[in-house]
């Protein structure tokens, strides 16, 4: 037995080993005194200073967060809708249709809806004389991979939801919307909301689709991290890499809090 | 006679092939405690359901207090439903829960709060006003579901199944409870119950319902001795149902029936062997496998509680009953 559990401890330390190290590596190495990214000389913050002095760094990753957050709300909002539909709309044809339409984003090659929405958007441009691509496009090409999961979120919370309470909404004499707005809503803002900060952190490391909407004027923080690593890194890199890890991990453990708690 | 509140013509309603609801013509009168009684599946709670508005019918018109309600949402319907499962709202209060069908109608906040105290205290909840419904017990929600459903002061008001879920000993209180609140308030009750002993109990009128149809309507001293089929004579209670000489059937109750060890001195008689006894505390019934083969089952009141007689398994006994014991059945 304790033969058994100890193979099982350590089968469960390489698995981990094998998804954290590195990212444990990076935490470390943001505290290296030295220049080179990948020798240690010894513990310091300069890096950490040096970072948060970098404008160009800090302005990518304010445009970055104000993607995300704008992304994610239109996402939550529409991956609701999208979610509340699956749920609730009766048999109808082409429905199992629908349901796997809401997912192909998910499983989409990100190259493919790239240049998708590239045509899309000098298409919009020949005809309509914008959007100029930036901050819009960008927005407009995140919401559209995240109403995936959020509309997944929601339609999985409604599956199990009581029915009967909407019933009794209605008995008492709420219209269908005031139902939907005082029973319905504050009972699935859990998943909502996890829904959301989900859309949050896929918008917010998104480079493959960004690349292929952003304008010159634009650049992401992935795509800042991208470039700056291409021209050669210092430990700053580390830094960053630790700051957007630990930004990620507080959304998911809120993401997944949110999921658990019920009502 | 006054305007019924429920007129009910003809009413349909299909599942796919299946006829849930199917032409039920149906009225009750103001004031009734009426009960809506049948097996799983007999379309009894579709019918609610279709009251309340939750179902729209296939065919057939609902009328109430003489107004055609048969395309009427349920939000526009002067009906409360007090729901199987309760259906309280989890994330607000008990007085939030109460108040919320008079927030709805736009009552003012002052009179709000008179009224969800008013009924609160009628249900004797006062105390938890400020408690989520997951911190009740059983019989303290089914409470709140009710005084939910009656602050709104409806016409009508619609139970389904109101006792199922609570445990054998509450459910006796608060059948007696439900059916004091019905005659103080003058309000008209229908309820849902596969429970018989529940609908005989609590009902002023019931009506049986089977594969979708009422099979009968009476007070249940009516349904009990003078069923009008063998279905309902079978489902209520216990019957003996015996072939009558005219080729119809006899309905005969195990109460009617006497026990004794010698023949007795009645208009009908037959010979048998005890083959099962079942004590009930208040009764005991006994089937009893006749010469022809045919087996009765009769009933015998524990009056004493140390009988002068009693009788064993396989011992060999008479049964007799009045010529007027049994009930002719139509079918």
């Amino acid at each position: 037995m304790i033969g058994r559990a100890r193979f099982a401890f350590t089968m469960l330390g390489f698995g981990y080993a094998f998804l954290y190290l590195p990212l444990v590596l990076v935490m470390f190495y943001s505290f290296n005194e030295s220049r080179l990214v990948t020798v240690w000389g010894g513990f310091s913050t300069k890096w950490w200073s040096t970072l948060f002095a970098n404008e160009a760094m800090l302005s990518a990753a304010w445009l970055s967060l104000r993607i995300a957050a704008v992304s994610a709300t239109l996402a939550a909002i529409i991956g609701l809708a999208a979610g509340y539909a699956l749920a609730r709309a009766r048999a109808f044809p082409g429905r199992s249709l629908f349901g796997s339409l809401v997912i192909a984003p998910m499983v989409m090659p990100e190259v493919v809806m790239g240049i998708s929405m590239l045509l899309l958007f000098v298409g919009a441009e020949r005809l309509f004389g914008g959007p100029d691509r930036g901050f819009l496009t960008i927005t407009l090409a995140h919401v559209t991979f995240s109403i995936s999961f959020v509309a997944i979120v929601v339609q999985a919370r409604l599956a199990d939801f009581d029915r009967s309470l909407e019933e009794a909404a209605m008995d008492l004499g709420a219209t269908p919307w005031v139902t939907f707005l005082t029973v319905t809503l504050p009972l699935i803002a859990p998943a909502v909301g996890s829904g959301w900060l989900l859309a949050f952190t896929l918008s917010l490391d998104d480079l493959i689709l960004t690349q292929f909407v952003a304008g010159a004027q634009s650049q992401t923080l992935p795509m800042r991290v991208y470039s700056s690593v291409r021209l050669g890194v210092d430990p700053q890199i580390n830094v960053l890499a630790t700051v957007v890890v630990m930004v990620a991990a507080c959304a998911l453990i809120l993401s997944g809090w949110l999921t658990r708690r019920k009502a | 006679m006054s305007e019924p509140i429920i007129r009910i013509e003809g009413l349909t309603k299909r599942f796919g092939a299946v006829s849930a609801v199917d032409k039920v013509d149906l009225e009750v009168a103001r004031g009734e405690l009426f009960a809506l009684l049948g097996g799983s599946g007999c379309g009894k709670t579709t019918l609610l359901r279709l009251l309340a508005g939750f179902e729209t019918p296939d065919s057939g018109r609902l009328l109430i207090d003489g107004h055609d309600m048969t395309g009427v949402p349920p939000h526009l319907r002067p009906i409360n439903m007090m729901f199987q499962s309760y259906s309280l709202f989890p994330h607000m209060t008990v007085a939030e829960n109460v108040g919320y069908g008079l927030r709805r109608e736009g009552v003012a906040k002052t009179e709000t709060a008179t009224r969800v105290a008013q009924a609160l205290e009628q249900v004797k909840l006062s105390d938890f006003a400020t408690r989520r419904p997951a911190q009740l017990s059983g019989g303290q929600r089914q409470r709140v579901a009710l005084a939910r459903a009656l602050v709104k002061r409806p016409k009508l008001l619609l139970l389904d199944e109101p006792l199922a879920a609570l445990d054998r000993k509450l459910r006796e209180g608060t059948r007696f409870e439900l059916v004091r609140l019905q005659a103080e308030l003058g309000l008209t009750f229908v309820m849902v119950t596969h429970d018989q002993e529940e609908a005989m109990s609590m009902a002023s009128r019931m009506a049986v319902m089977e594969a979708g149809r009422v099979v009968q309507v009476g007070s249940p001293h009516e349904v009990y001795e003078r069923p009008t089929s063998r279905f309902v004579a079978d489902f209520i209670g216990i019957a003996n149902i015996l072939a009558a000489p005219d080729g119809r059937w006899l309905a005969l109750r195990p109460e009617k029936i006497v026990l004794s060890a010698a023949p007795p001195d009645t208009a009908h008689t037959a010979a048998g062997r005890i083959v099962d006894i079942a004590y009930e505390g208040g009764r005991s019934l006994y089937r009893v496998a006749l010469d022809d083969g045919h087996v009765m089952t009769a009933a015998t009141a524990n009056v004493a509680r140390i009988p002068d007689i009693s009788f064993r398994r396989g011992e060999s006994v008479w049964l007799g009953w009045a010529e007027d014991a049994g009930h002719l059945l139509d079918e």
